[in-house]
């Protein structure tokens, strides 16, 4: 089912931009991941794994110290998709997560739009992603993005 | 991995979870969200949804909500400590916002070995419906086990 047809009163779209094959799509950085933010992020999504937020029972484990959630990366990696384009024309969405990520890691995300093409619903972009920390590659993704009513975020 | 195996292809019984706009709220916090589709309902009802929408990997998290996800992993018995998320996926079909209630089903895709068995790899797929029978797409999940 196509849900990308506007309902009446939606606002006016943006206009259209051309997109390239081979464009970076300008980076975002985020601030420091904080154990505060664990805890959040535990609370808000609904993984009460305490592999993130319990250092006890990350020591238990084998680990030093707790590790990040790898979905909050990939939640980063979503505001990353949403800062460039409209979050209904994202059809698709795959990541791997290659690193973990600590507390006071800063995560910044990167995509690149690796094809343009046309379909019968409008505009294709393939893109391709990342999300690295300070010191490692922590999440390689890839996503898809079309529709009918325009790409572009309007945020 | 042996002992996971006869788990391929098990599907849970269908759950369903609210998607609500306090979690969302608190999901954009803890994300530290700034886009006002997930925190402005006025925002998102002038783009044309019906409420607060839900963000990117929410599927994911409903799954966790619903405990559906948990309650599979303690009846595999997989060893809390030495799991990790390999690999996450998302296919997107209609919208989620605030208000809505979805239908998970939740199932075992694959189950495989690397490394001679030092490493288990289980996907899983949860397809959502929501109230209105329209697919909100699918959660692929992979999860490493390593062994002892």
């Amino acid at each position: 089912m196509n849900d990308t047809a506007p309902p009446e009163g939606r606002e006016k779209r943006p206009a259209e931009r051309t997109w390239r094959t081979g464009e970076r799509l300008a980076p975002i950085a985020f601030p420091a991941i904080s154990r505060h933010a664990l805890a959040l992020y535990c609370g808000g999504s609904g993984d009460h794994n305490p592999l993130h937020t319990d250092i006890d029972f990350a020591r238990s484990a084998g680990q030093t110290d707790v590790i990040a959630h790898g979905m909050l990366s990939m939640a980063y990696l979503g505001r990353f998709l949403t800062a460039h384009f409209d979050p209904a024309a994202i059809r698709s969405f795959s990541v791997r997560f290659t690193a973990p990520t600590r507390p006071l890691d800063e995560v910044t995300c990167s995509g690149v739009i690796e094809a343009v093409s046309a379909t019968t619903d409008g505009p294709r972009l393939d893109l391709t992603l990342e999300a690295r920390t300070e010191t490692a590659l922590t999440v390689t993704g890839r996503a898809v993005v079309s529709g009918a009513h325009g790409l572009a975020s309007g945020a | 991995m042996t002992a996971y195996r006869k788990w391929v292809g098990h599907r849970c019984a269908p759950r369903a979870v609210a998607a609500e706009r306090g979690q969302i709220r608190l999901f954009a916090k803890a994300t530290g969200e700034t886009n006002p589709l997930y925190t402005d309902v006025q925002a998102a009802r002038a783009r044309g949804f019906r409420d607060l929408i839900a963000p990117p990997t929410f599927l994911f998290c409903l799954a966790s909500l619903s405990g559906v996800a948990d309650d599979l992993a303690a009846e595999m018995a997989l060893p809390a400590g030495r799991i990790l998320h390999g690999e996450q996926a998302f296919e997107y079909g209609a919208m989620i916002a605030a208000g809505d209630v979805i239908r998970l089903d939740h199932q075992v895709e694959d189950i495989f070995d690397k490394k001679d068995g030092a490493l288990t790899f289980i996907r899983t797929r949860t397809d959502g419906v929501n109230q209105d029978g329209e697919s909100v797409g699918a959660s692929l999940a992979t999860v490493v086990v390593t062994a002892p």
